[in-house]
Order: structure tokens, then C-alpha cells, then sequence
């Protein structure tokens, strides 16, 4: 594919939004987006991860190619994934311990985070060069803290407010995960 | 005797009902709304799912005795990348079109929270039987929960029930079903449905007791 | 039932490597079998979906060769190779005398969803495409996938104008998808209205592969022209 790498970002981050058009990351987007102040930092661990595990993939998926052992690349994808989440958990310990308490189960649950997953497989199915697959992961991880941020904001003005008693909880985040993605169709064919 | 068969129904119904992972446990929502775009996808998406669900469990259950706790979420989500890498095969075998349809979430099965969790929180301390037991009884609640997306998505977003068009050729199809928010809002109607039912049995014990 | 109980100790190193050795050798085995056991399976189902499009835009064709177009510019028969790098790979079809009627290749571009996959025949006689069909797409129901099954826009490959420069280097007009209802030239592709996202994909798809393939393809029409 010849895309060029803006138009992969662009794509990832609004088009093609991770979480509300492709439904990957949903576990943490109707979990972690109860609040502001968690919603972010999560959305950066996670982006980070994607990132990492971006890197390794593209490396892996030409070293298993060599070798003629395409079908361990699932095994070694997500033995990276969960390495890689070991080490945000170790640096974020060290580095902010309030952070690494706040967002408690969340974050090695990262590894179970189908974004993260997802990345790895779809830029190796696209068969994206080591650029695009970069800026498609940056994209990705964008896009992801975007739909949780802003569903973190709603649902924070949400608290406030007279929800119906039955819509509460899950039902309620459904819905409005449902027009944020209707929303989000609007972008459709930005970025070429 | 009688105690353990009870206790084995159970066991696999506690999964349909009391912890669907769909509707009460909020697991495995991502191939939930991914692959229900359709009948013939929920249930083949559930039924792989099952598969590597009881495979897994299995395994597991198998060797909980010499797996060190300290490696053991590792040693879990090898086995279950193991299944699915497998059954990833076994479905390109079988029919590419539906390989085709499924996409990367036959892949994605491996980050599917039900797994991980089932084995952690039960394969990993009971014996085989009731483990796969239990395991088939959440893979049969997931497919079911599957399958109420994937039908009213297909019928109401397409017109037809596992490919045959139930409507005549004037029925305006509601394209938004098949697209993801109706994902989003099928799945938040089925829970606001559930939440009524329990909001009222629960009105009805009270009155019950009241009267009483 | 009595369960043993679990030492509270740290377990020793080697207890560990040698159960995380048992597990891999396990899930070793297991993943080999089922790759092994299903490859025939998938390879067989590949070639079927394969072959099924290429007699989809090559219908006089009673039998199909694989070739590669290599970097270089040579043609060669593919026989069981896998495409190597920088090569196309595309397929002649031959009529029951042996002689080549069209040649079927594939073609991808980015639609609404995901990749829009189709393969599409080309006639080397009026140097045209003369017809698509769709591999695979994920594009919206009732709108994208149109493509597949709208009279109109299908019409457009009757004879898609794919010829080549006179040094055969590119395409003389690039292929592009121009709104609904404003085609004037034969290289031109009216989108679906409505659909445009969609039906711009096959245009980038479509002009794409003729552009790499072609100027590679065409000198070398001889060496097809009878099946080998």
C-alpha cells in the first residue's frame, strides 16, 4: 500500500478512530473513562505501548519471515506486549507512584488491551513499511486517548446531571460511546 | 452423587445467566460489537471462541499443579495463543470467506478478557472436568450474547437472518445496525432491557414482602 | 478431595524454567500439528478464491498460468514459487487451443474500512481493462458495496482505456475516478453517487497496478502469447 504517512495518522486518529470505529480498546475506554484525570495518563501509557510494540513487531514479523516461522508471530506479539507493559509498570512505579496507584488494575491489563494487539496485527496485515507503521501506531494511541478523553469529559458532566435511573453504568456509557461514534463518521475520507 | 451433578449444571449454567460475560460481566466487548454485524459471524466468532475457552481451560486445569504462580498469567497466555494461533488455521481451512469476515478478530481472541479470566479464576484451581465444564457453559453465554447483537443487527441493518432476506424487496434497510454505533446502541439497549426486567422483579419482591 | 497444599517458598529457578519449557514444548507441538494438518486445506482454498476471480474477468479462459513480473523486467512462469520481492505477480489465461486471451492481476487501495481488494482483467488486443470483480472489502452495506453489483459503475470496466505511452514507460492516462456523471474520457472512472470513497479506492487500486505492472507486462507480451 502507498499511503503516505500522514494520511496513515490522520486515518488512525479520526477516520478510522481505534476505539469508535474499529472497536479495539474497549475494555479500558468503558472501565478507565470515569474520570479526567485517569483518562489521560492512560490513554499516553497506552500509546506508548503501541508504540513499543509497534517497533517489535515490525522487527519480529521479518525475523520470523527469515526463518519460515510465521505462525509463532501471535505467541511473540503478545509475549512483546506483555513485556513492554511490565516495563511501563516498573518505570511509572519509580517515576509517579500516585499515578501508578491511581490507575491501579488498569494498567497491566493494558496487555489485554485490544488496541495494542490490534496495531501489531493490522500493520502487519497492511504490510506497512517501519515509517508508516510508526506513525500508524502514534495514530492509533492519538486516537485512542482522544475517544477516551472526550468520553471521560462527558461522563464526568454526566455525574451531574438527571440520568435516567435504569441507563446507569454500562448502558448509559454504551450510549454514549454510540454517538460519539456517530460523530466520528463525519471524518470519513479525511486524510485521503 | 446427586450433589455433584447439581453442581456440575450449575456450573455450566452460571455462565449463560448469573455471569454472562456479554451482559453482566462487560467482558470480551471488543468482538462483540466487531464481528455482530451479522448472524453467520456472531455464532462462528462464539463457537471459535468456545473452542479456544475449553481448549485453554484444559490445558490449564491440567497442569495447575506445576505451574509456579510466579509465571503463571505468562504461562496462561501462551496456551491461549497456542488455541487461537490454531484455530486461526483451522478457520482459513475451512472457509476463507469467513476468514475473511472475521478479520483480525479471530487473532484477537487471544486478548479476550473471558480467557485469561476464566483460567486465572477458575481453571487454574479446579480439575478438569468441572473446569472445561465451566468454561463450555461461559463460551455458550458468550455465543448466545453474540448472537442477540448479531441477529438484530443483521435484521434490522440488512433485512436478512443468516443470509436469508426476511423482508420484501422494499424494506428500507437501517444501514446504521450494521455500522459501529449500532453496535454501541444494540448492546446498550440489550443492557438497558436486562436492567428494566431486574429493576421490576426487584419492585415485585418488594411488594411482595410488603404485603406479607 | 484433599489439594496439596502450595509451599510458601519462592519456587527454584530451575522448577520454573523447566515447566515454562514443558509448556512451550507442548504449545509447540500443538501449533506445529495444526499448521501442518490445515496447510493443504489453505493452500487448496487460496487457489480456488484465486482462480474463481481470475475466470471472473477472463471468462473465455479454460486454463490459468501464473507468472511473475520481475524488477528486472523479465516475465517468467511462477510454477510453486511464493512472489518474490519487487516482483508482481499476475495471471494468463489461455483458451482451450493454448492461446492467450487476457491477463488477470490483482489490485488494493484504502477504502472507507479497510483494504479494497479486486482483481481485474486486461485485454492486450485493445490494450483495455475489460472487467473487475471484488476479492475482498469490508466497505458499509447498501453504499460501498455498491461496487460489486451496480450495472453502471461495473460498465465503466467494459473497456477501460490502459494504454501505454509510446516509450512504455507508464500509462499514457492515468486512471482516476472523477465524480458521478462527469466522465468524458475512456481512463476515467464515474464513481457511485453516493459511494465516492469507495469507488475511489478502485480507481487508485486500478491505476496503481496498471502502473506498475503494465510497462513490465506488455513487452513481454510475446513470451505469453502461447502457453508454454
Amino acid at each position: 500500500m502507498h499511503e503516505a504517512p500522514f494520511q496513515i495518522f490522520v486515518n488512525a486518529f479520526l477516520a478510522n478512530n481505534f476505539v469508535l470505529a474499529m472497536f479495539l480498546g474497549l475494555c479500558p475506554f468503558l472501565g478507565v473513562s470515569g474520570r479526567l484525570d485517569t483518562a489521560f495518563p492512560m490513554g499516553v501509557a497506552t500509546t506508548f505501548v503501541m508504540l513499543v510494540a509497534s517497533v517489535c513487531a515490525y522487527g519480529l514479523n521479518l525475523l520470523l519471515g527469515a526463518l519460515h516461522l510465521e505462525f509463532l508471530r501471535l505467541i511473540s506479539y503478545i509475549v512483546i506486549i506483555a513485556s513492554a507493559v511490565q516495563l511501563v509498570e516498573m518505570v511509572m512505579k519509580k517515576y509517579s507512584p500516585s499515578l501508578f496507584r491511581a490507575l491501579g488494575i488498569f494498567l497491566p491489563l493494558i496487555t489485554t488491551n485490544c488496541a495494542v494487539l490490534g496495531v501489531a496485527l493490522f500493520q502487519t496485515a497492511r504490510d506497512y513499511d517501519f515509517v508508516q507503521s510508526l506513525t500508524f501506531s502514534l495514530g492509533a494511541g492519538a486516537g485512542f486517548t482522544l475517544a477516551l478523553v472526550l468520553m471521560a469529559s462527558v461522563r464526568q458532566r454526566l455525574q451531574l446531571s438527571n440520568v435516567v435511573g435504569l441507563a446507569e453504568g454500562t448502558a448509559l456509557s454504551l450510549m454514549l460511546a454510540g454517538i460519539l461514534s456517530l460523530s466520528f463518521m463525519g471524518f470519513a475520507g479525511l486524510g485521503g | 452423587m446427586t450433589e455433584t451433578t447439581t453442581n456440575r449444571w450449575d456450573e455450566f449454567m452460571e455462565g449463560i445467566w448469573k455471569q454472562n460475560p456479554i451482559f453482566v460481566m462487560t467482558l470480551g466487548m471488543c468482538p462483540t460489537l466487531a464481528v455482530t454485524v451479522s448472524a453467520v459471524n456472531a455464532l462462528s466468532m462464539g463457537l471459535a471462541t468456545t473452542f479456544v475457552l475449553m481448549a485453554s481451560c484444559a490445558l490449564v486445569s491440567m497442569m495447575r499443579n506445576i505451574v509456579p504462580k510466579e509465571v503463571r498469567i505468562a504461562t496462561y497466555i501462551v496456551i491461549i495463543a497456542t488455541f487461537v494461533t490454531s484455530v486461526d488455521y483451522l478457520i482459513q481451512a475451512i472457509s476463507l470467506r469467513l476468514y475473511d469476515a472475521l478479520g483480525a478478530f479471530i487473532q484477537l481472541i487471544v486478548v479476550n478478557c473471558i480467557i485469561l479470566g476464566r483460567a486465572e479464576a477458575h481453571a487454574s484451581k479446579n480439575p478438569l472436568l468441572p473446569a472445561v465444564t465451566n468454561a463450555l457453559g461461559m463460551g455458550v453465554g458468550f455465543t448466545i450474547g453474540l448472537l442477540s447483537l448479531g441477529t438484530v443487527r443483521e435484521i434490522l441493518g440488512s433485512g436478512t437472518l443468516f443470509g436469508v432476506p426476511l423482508f420484501g424487496e422494499h424494506f428500507q434497510p437501517w444501514v446504521i445496525m450494521v455500522l459501529p454505533p449500532g453496535g454501541f446502541f444494540v448492546l446498550g439497549a440489550w443492557l438497558l432491557l436486562f436492567a428494566w426486567r431486574a429493576r421490576r422483579a426487584q419492585r415485585k419482591l418488594a411488594e411482595a414482602t410488603h404485603h406479607a | 478431595m484433599s489439594e496439596q497444599t502450595m509451599p510458601a517458598a519462592q519456587t527454584p529457578t530451575v522448577a520454573m524454567i523447566r515447566t515454562l519449557g514443558l509448556v512451550a514444548a507442548i504449545c509447540g507441538l500443538i501449533i506445529v500439528g495444526a499448521y501442518e494438518g490445515t496447510y493443504d486445506a489453505v493452500t487448496a482454498n487460496k487457489k480456488l478464491a484465486i482462480e474463481r476471480s481470475v475466470y471472473q474477468v477472463v471468462p473465455e479462459a479454460k486454463s490459468v498460468v501464473e507468472y511473475h513480473a520481475l524488477p528486472g523486467g523479465d516475465v517468467v512462469p511462477a510454477g510453486d514459487a511464493k512472489t518474490p520481492d519487487g516482483a508482481i505477480r499476475f495471471f494468463a489465461g489461455y483458451d482451450a487451443d493454448g492461446k492467450l486471451v487476457g491477463v488477470a492481476a490483482e489490485a488494493g487501495a484504502k477504502g472507507y474500512a479497510d483494504t479494497v481488494r479486486i482483481m481485474f482483467g486486461y485485454r492486450p488486443d485493445c490494450q483495455c481493462i475489460n472487467g473487475i470483480s471484488v476479492v475482498s472489502m469490508r466497505e458499509t452495506p447498501g453504499v460501498g458495496d455498491k461496487i460489486r453489483s451496480d450495472k453502471k459503475f461495473l460498465a465503466n470496466f467494459d473497456k477501460l482505456d490502459v494504454r501505454l505511452k509510446d516509450d512504455m514507460s507508464a500509462l499514457a492516462h492515468d486512471v482516476v475516478t472523477v465524480k458521478h456523471g462527469t466522465k468524458t474520457d475512456p481512463w476515467q472512472i464515474d464513481a457511485i453517487s453516493g459511494a465516492t470513497i469507495t469507488s475511489r479506492a478502485v480507481g487508485r487500486g486500478i491505476d496503481a497496478a496498471a502502473q506498475a505492472l503494465l510497462p513490465k507486462l506488455v513487452p513481454n507480451l510475446n513470451k505469453l502469447a502461447s502457453k508454454s
